[in-house]
């Protein structure tokens, strides 16, 4: 038995069993960051007090069955007294005074952080690559990207180097990656988890989730850092779900929709194969799959840019050089703190987001942008209520393609932004969204499927997801090899 | 052309600091004062991750204002972020209300010197946070920011063009600042920065109907700076637009010192502030239940105030609409009446020599260092004939230096009347003994002789002699 092989629902049972110890799981994980991060380059921070964490777990005597599980934390959540820098330079150096909702919740349960994981600067990107700290790699081939913004995350997980992590979502940045690694990335309804801690890049579209290595252990998390928070106001106010609960129920008479317009030209040919074996699957099990219309899909990708961009451009204004961050050393006067401040601390990515979001909100043009781009965004979920009278969840292709190889597109960010292309819409409607793995191409990289919900139907995709994974046995079948 | 043939359009923007107890978005104290960025926490600094949490008491207060002048209050309201870059904003935008303010389309009346009432329209009032300050640091040669004030809750009033003079303006500053004061949501305290205006300017030729060119002063925090400024653009404009030159549209610092104004940026330099509503705060949704609520709990309001006084205490129009004027003069002389069961004497008092005294020392009736109850206790010594009115005038000048019981001052000072009828009819056969032509005089039927001598006697006793004793007494001693 291989601890870091081990799911965390997996690891609880056999500590229940006393078949292990707390000790020994923190001692394999440890190791195995050893062993491999060099390779995946995940982590920008690896916290070295483990052992003392888990000594205070220990003395703290905490109930919880997940207490000594070793977690590890996307690097824009903030962890008191651990630097959170969201990738940049801008925050290299910065360490938040206070924890975010969801580690007070993590830290409860005396989970270990292990580490913050590394993620495209201020969550801006598909690659990962746009880290100001280091590319990190894809654990299936050590040339490909691990997708992104939680590249680090995904990674890490699929490495064995955590067994779950948090990551955050405001287009696909868990979804993508989590398909491009071959684990299960979940997105929640917007509002289902608190979002105070986490940095903001766009306030209206991020939601933190959970990366996993199957779809229980998604349901384990969601559990943990799910619920109202009084810290923040678009949080939901609704009664607690215990989502292990419903999982392994039977979907028969469940009924899917397949929006046509996700199987495009865009879409690799393998990938296409890959999601009709996955349909395939589900009628086997007696669910009821229909193709559906989600006409306005072509105009999220814009609607996206325009909202997340307008939002992110407000958002970083607070990075100033003033009270925290990156301070150029190169001033002679407040223009030129601000400029210069601004110019150095951040990447060429952000900058481009910034520039894009004060535009479109700018006077003369914020009509035609910004106010178009909320009205499509009615539109859009005006589409998917309609689809979800009809169907219970939604299918379709999580990424258009597998993992790209590191530098093809960090250059050309329209191709960049294509990655988004199957996930933005959900986080325009504030939908929940899973991508689980549904097998490998010729060249063995993940190919991953994606559910959609209704609002707060997490149950349901849950329960869909599960479903699935129990039948494919993707887990059973394919590991990452580390190809150089 | 002179200044007759121009006609003056103001507009006020008027900034209220809200009394609520804790910040906008935050818990944090909104008290004045403390050391540098002692009253802040990760919110109000604008740490990475943080987010805003709507204080509910700031939406009530303002829908009490909404109310208190005669606005429509919105259903269905939200909240805005304006950007702009300044160290005194620490999350580079101020979270303020754009298109959808709480309250539009209010009034107020105002009275100008002459009688005539006048109505200034609102065009309306929204909710924001106020911003922290700067200190610069002669030392260091920098400036260092203190987020003590970031956050604290604002008001934001807007008036339309509707005032004519820089009385008409006082007149509905002073009008704002007294309702905002009865409903009690904001201490209005000038000289802290808790009330201040954005004044707008703007001259045309008289019979025009297309509005002058504006320019806009920036937060002035006094009503004599006001009438300053506004006399002082006016003039300025004037004489411009008579040297044939054009006025520009641009913000405007006033400088107190000098009595000039200043160019801070003109439309050029315009800042596109790029609001877009605040995505980390759900809209604001008003019951009409809430509504009646606030409204039912609405306090007193000056006009009812004063029609109150005409009605129960008999006094004048005139001189209910002084006392009503100011919350802090009007509880004043409740609380006085109230103890002393002398409205007329008490209202006198106030309008008279305490209100001469303030303008003396160009000071506000909240900054009255005395209470109700030494007010009340002042006017009972008279009424028991325990001091003059006189000697009533030198312990009020007291009260305003050294605030304490009116009975204390006039036994530290010696001032109680002499009012024992044996004490006063030996002075009275003094002074009666001194002056004999003014008996004759008076018996001769010159009423005159009688204020004579009592003037004597009370010169005699320093002013504390009775002085209807005193009159009683002459009367009968030369009559008998």
């Amino acid at each position: 038995m291989d601890i870091i092989e081990l799911t965390v629902h997996e690891l609880i049972e056999k500590l229940k069993n006393k078949e292990i110890t707390r000790e020994e799981i923190v001692n394999a994980y440890s190791n195995r960051i050893n062993e491999k991060e060099a390779d995946v380059q995940a982590f920008v921070t690896i916290c070295e007090n483990v052992q003392k964490q888990l000594a205070q777990v220990e003395q703290k005597q905490i109930k919880s069955e997940l207490a000594g599980i070793p977690i590890g934390i996307k690097d824009n959540i903030c962890t008191k007294g651990i630097k959170t820098t969201c990738s940049s330079k801008m925050l290299e150096n910065f360490i938040a005074p206070y924890d975010a909702t969801v580690m007070n919740k993590i830290n409860a349960e005396g989970m270990i952080n292990f580490g913050k994981l590394n993620m495209d600067e201020f969550a801006m990107g598909a690659s990962t690559e746009y880290s100001y700290f280091k590319k990190t790699k894809n654990p299936w081939n050590l040339n490909r990207v691990p997708g992104g913004s939680s590249g680090g995350s995904a990674a890490a997980v699929a490495a064995g180097m955590v067994p779950w992590a948090l990551g955050s979502d405001t287009g696909g940045s868990i979804r993508q990656p989590a398909s491009f690694c071959g684990i299960v990335g979940l997105k929640p309804t917007y509002g289902l988890v608190s979002r105070y801690g986490l940095v903001a890049f766009a306030s209206s579209l991020d939601q933190i989730g959970t990366l996993t290595k199957d779809v229980e252990d998604a349901a384990i998390l969601l559990n943990v850092i799910a619920g109202h928070d009084e810290m923040d106001t678009t949080s939901a106010n609704r009664e607690k779900v215990d989502y292990t609960k419903s999982l392994k129920k039977d979907i028969k008479g469940l009924r899917i929709g397949v929006p046509k317009e996700y199987f495009g030209d865009g879409i690799n040919p393998e990938v296409k194969n890959a999601i009709e074996k996955v349909i395939a699957k589900y009628k086997e099990l007696g669910a009821i799959v229909e193709e559906c219309s989600l006409d306005i899909a072509d105009y999220a990708l814009a609607t996206y840019y325009i909202i997340a961009c307008a939002e992110a451009s407000s958002n970083l204004g607070r990075f100033d050089g003033i009270r925290y961050g990156y301070r150029t050393k190169n001033f002679e006067n407040l223009k030129d703190i601000y400029r210069n401040s601004r110019s150095e601390g951040f990447g060429s990515e952000v900058k481009r987001r910034i520039i894009l979001g004060t535009y479109v909100l700018s006077s003369g043009y914020y009509d035609a942008y910004y106010k178009k781009a909320q009205q499509v965004r009615t539109l859009v979920k005006n589409e998917f209520a309609k689809n979800f009278e009809k169907y219970d969840v939604l299918l379709t292709p999580t990424a258009p393609n597998v993992a790209f190889e590191i530098g093809t597109k960090s250059n050309n960010p329209l191709e960049m932004y294509l990655a988004d292309i199957c996930t933005v819409s959900i986080n325009i409607a504030g939908l929940p969204g899973i991508s689980v793995p549904c097998g490998v191409n010729s060249e063995e990289m993940p190919i991953g499927f994606q559910l959609i919900g209704n609002h707060f139907a997490e149950e349901t995709i849950l329960n869909a997801a599960y479903a699935y994974e129990k039948e494919s046995k993707f887990r059973e079948n394919y590991k990452p090899q580390f190809k150089k | 052309m002179s200044r007759e043939d121009y006609e003056v359009v103001i507009g006020l923007e008027v900034h209220a600091e809200l009394s609520t107890k804790t910040k906008i978005f935050c818990s944090c104290p909104t008290e004045f004062g403390g050391e540098p960025n002692t009253h802040c926490c990760p919110i109000c600094m604008a740490m990475p991750g943080t987010l805003p949490v709507l204080n509910e008491k700031v939406v009530e207060y303002a829908v009490k204002a909404g109310l208190a002048t005669n606005c429509e209050i919105s259903r269905d309201s939200k909240n805005d972020r304006k950007n702009y870059f300044y160290p005194d904003l620490p999350k580079a935008y101020q979270i303020s209300q754009y298109d959808k303010p709480l309250c539009e389309h209010g009034y107020v009346e105002i009275e100008k010197e002459n009688g005539e009432k006048k109505k200034i329209g609102l065009t309306r009032i929204h909710i924001e946070e106020d911003a922290g300050k700067l200190n610069h640091d002669e030392y260091a040669g920098g400036s260092l920011v203190d987020l003590n004030r970031a956050g604290v809750p604002l008001i934001e009033i807007v008036s339309e063009p509707d005032m004519r003079s820089s009385e008409e303006a006082e007149k509905y500053l002073r009008k704002i600042k007294s309702i905002l004061e009865y409903i009690e949501v904001s201490d209005c305290k000038m000289q802290e920065g808790s009330l201040r205006a954005d004044v707008n300017v703007s001259v045309r030729k008289k019979g025009d109907t297309k509005l002058g060119t504006r320019t806009e002063m920036k937060n002035m925090n006094s009503f004599r700076a006001i009438v300053r400024g506004i006399e002082y653009e006016i003039r300025r404009q004037i004489d411009l637009i008579e040297d044939g030159g054009k006025i520009e549209q641009e913000t405007l610092r006033w400088d107190d010192v000098s009595g000039k104004t200043f160019s801070m940026r003109d439309k050029e330099d315009a800042q596109d502030y790029r609001y877009f509503p605040e995505p980390d705060l759900v809209a604001i949704r008003l019951s009409e239940e809430y509504i009646e609520n606030i409204k039912n709990s609405l306090p007193e309001l000056p006009e009812t105030r004063k029609i109150r006084y005409i009605e129960q205490y008999h006094l004048t129009e005139r001189e209910a609409n002084l006392l009503t004027a100011s919350k802090y003069l009007s509880d004043l002389f409740e609380k006085a009446e109230k103890i002393s069961n002398n409205p007329k004497a008490v209202c006198n008092w106030i309008l008279s020599d305490i209100s001469r005294i303030l303008n003396e020392k160009e000071m506000e009736a909240e900054q009255i260092p005395f209470t109700g109850e030494q007010l009340a206790e002042l006017v009972q010594l008279i009424d028991k004939g325990t001091i003059s009115s006189a000697i009533a005038k030198k312990v009020l000048e007291e009260l305003f230096e050294n605030p304490k019981s009116p009975e204390e001052i006039i036994k530290e000072k010696g001032w109680i009347q002499i009012s024992d009828e044996g004490a006063i009819k030996e002075i009275v056969q003094k002074v009666l003994e001194a002056n004999p032509q003014s008996v004759a005089d008076y018996k001769a039927g010159k009423d005159k002789a009688l204020g004579f001598l009592v003037g004597q006697a009370m010169k005699e006793t320093k002013g504390k002699a009775n002085p209807q004793m005193l009159n009683k007494m002459f009367v009968e001693a030369m009559n008998s």
